[in-house]
């Protein structure tokens, strides 16, 4: 019981930054049908900026606000140098141009911090949460990063909602062409887009980095997972993002402590295998239908 | 009355080879109700989409209320008062029918996208202007009863209104219809008539359309395309008697010395690489039901 209750709060906590990986990759997809493979680089990158201001100014929230103040503004830079001149040109050159991105930025922040892994500090404690005598499994820095991700995604889910600005995204991201007859200035949209991507990538940059370490190819595994939980939820739906995070996070958290955490990486990997395979639109397909 | 007039001159489009327009000329008064008619593949839609900077012409000018259009690209035409249906239906699949009329109103949110974002508050308000108009939109065309469905479970006949509805959210001062009766029932055309007719009052209409019996009730003018070029314009009666439109509709040379015969003998050349040129026995008359 006690092993199930501490897996369980624990997973809820890994699957949230997943969730964010994850919501960062849908955001992009949705409206450009392109897949960011970049997203993990340049949520590495920002790390590193978040940790040059931590240790510059010894305060962490002045490092967390400058972290992701620099994933908006790379997500935004990123989109308008690099992926505009190829937008037009079909989805798939663009995704080759994100890999060709992840490899120069990781070859970049190789270069200038060196490869030597780092430190990164947490926003709160890390010592294990208790009821009594009863341990949760939880420190109240798991609570803080599932909480900054759940308040991220509430926040994103309302703007897109109830703005004037996430119907312009939804717009756009249903139907560009139209959308610009309407008014819509679709090219600021996307820009929006994948800045709001760059956000939601930092945010899990620098929540997770604390139980990772940090290295040019830190984000590279997180990744992955968060890529799995954006396939598990459709690619198309936030809310399937942020589930298909929860899932992730607490299966990986059983298999890791009932069968063992070598097998973890690898159980992540078939499970992205198997959903491809086996539901390749996802566990919420059904919100996806298309008219024919 | 006003000058809210389009003015067509000379507009030659060409798409390798093909002339797909050929020195087009029209005007559109305001407050009337102007048809552009023609066989497939005269240039109807084209002549849409070069007035809506979606193709951009070899020559020649479009001037709205004396402002060159042709300069201009897609997402300004919503300022500019101008909107336009598009064949078929084309509404945002993921976005209720309110939503999708809101985004036709979306150029007079006057917050842009990036103070929007910052503003939520400001948003807010905008958001409810937003809704008000699209209830408006959709009160006008008697379909509000629906604002709450998503598009994809509505009835094609309602879907076009949905259309119609969100192209008139923006408040335009010209409307541009492409093929609105398409897909609708003898009954659902009677009505579109009589709301044709009644949005003329306020603003320059015109209509791209085969269903020749609402062209020939709702219109107060008439032009007629044939391969790219304008063989006939006038009033619907003039046009139904003009020996060059029984031509180009049957594929036939007309007899006699009018103008347009050599456009329509011409048209019988090509007739061939044209697939089958529909026809029927009345030509674009009341009765000529082929002339689709």
């Amino acid at each position: 019981m006690q092993e199930f209750v501490e897996f369980t709060l624990g997973g809820i906590a890994s699957g949230m930054v997943y969730a964010a990986i994850a919501l960062s990759l849908v955001l992009i997809w949705r409206g450009t049908r392109i897949l960011n493979f970049a997203q993990g680089g340049l949520a590495m990158l920002t790390t590193y900026l978040a940790s040059i201001v931590i240790s510059r100014t010894g305060s962490y929230w002045e490092g967390f606000a400058a972290g992701l103040a620099a994933g908006l503004v790379l997500g935004a830079v990123a989109e308008r140098t690099v992926i505009r001149p190829v937008e037009s040109k079909g989805p798939m050159n663009a995704v080759i141009v994100t890999i060709g991105l992840l490899i120069f930025i990781e070859g970049l922040a190789g270069i200038i911090f060196g490869g030597q892994y780092r430190s990164f500090p947490p926003a709160f404690s890390i010592v294990g949460l208790r009821i009594g005598s009863f341990s949760l499994g939880i420190s109240r820095n798991d609570v803080f990063t599932a909480g900054a991700v759940l308040a991220a995604a509430v926040i994103l889910a309302v703007v897109f909602r109830y703005t004037p600005v996430g119907l312009r995204l939804r717009a756009a991201a249903f139907g560009p062409q139209v959308a610009r007859l309407l008014g819509v200035r679709v090219g600021r949209v996307l820009t929006l887009g994948w800045a709001l991507a760059g956000l939601f990538g930092a945010l899990a940059g620098v929540l997770v980095t604390p139980s990772t370490f940090l290295y040019p190819n830190s984000m590279d595994a997180i990744f992955v997972l968060g890529f799995t939980a954006a396939v598990i939820g459709g690619l198309d739906s936030p809310v399937g993002a942020v589930v298909g995070g929860l899932i992730l996070g607490v299966v990986l958290e059983y298999v890791g402590g009932y069968l063992g955490s070598d097998i973890v990486p690898l159980f992540g990997l078939a499970a992205l295998v198997l959903v491809l395979m086996v539901r390749p639109s996802g566990l919420f397909s059904a919100a996806t239908t298309r008219q024919v | 009355m006003n000058d809210d007039s389009l003015e067509v001159r000379q507009v030659t489009v060409r798409f390798g080879g093909l002339t797909a327009l050929d020195g087009v000329s029209l005007t559109a008064p305001p407050n009337q109700v102007t048809g552009i008619i023609g066989p497939n593949g005269a240039g109807k839609t084209t002549l849409l989409n070069v007035l809506c900077g979606l193709v951009r012409p070899e020559s020649g000018s479009a001037r709205f209320a004396g402002r060159e259009l042709l300069r201009l690209r897609p997402h300004q035409l919503a300022g500019l008062g101008i909107a336009r249906t598009l064949q078929g239906v084309g509404l945002f699949g993921g976005l209720s029918v309110a939503e999708n009329v809101m985004v036709g109103a979306t150029c007079h949110a006057r917050a842009g996208t990036w103070p929007a974002l910052l503003g939520l508050l400001r948003s807010d308000r905008d958001e409810r202007m937003l809704r008000a108009r699209a209830m408006a939109a959709l009160e006008l065309v008697g379909v509000a009863e629906h604002a709450d469905r998503m598009p994809g479970t509505l009835p094609y006949g309602v879907r076009k209104r949905v259309a119609l509805a969100r192209a008139l959210a923006s408040g335009p001062r010209l409307l541009l219809l492409d093929e609105p009766a398409s897909g609708l029932s003898e009954q659902e055309l009677g009505e579109l008539g009589t709301l044709i007719s009644a949005l003329a009052r306020d603003l320059t209409l015109v209509i791209i359309e085969h269903r020749m019996d609402l062209m020939m009730s709702a219109c107060d003018s008439i032009t007629v395309l044939d391969f790219g070029k304008v063989i006939a314009a006038g009033t619907p009666g003039q046009v139904q008697a003009d020996p060059a439109v029984t031509a180009a509709y049957l594929g036939i040379a007309a007899d006699g010395g009018e103008a347009g015969a050599g456009a329509a003998g011409a048209g019988e050349g090509g007739a061939g690489e044209d697939g089958g040129r529909p026809g029927g026995p009345g030509g674009p008359g009341p009765a000529g039901g082929g002339a689709r």
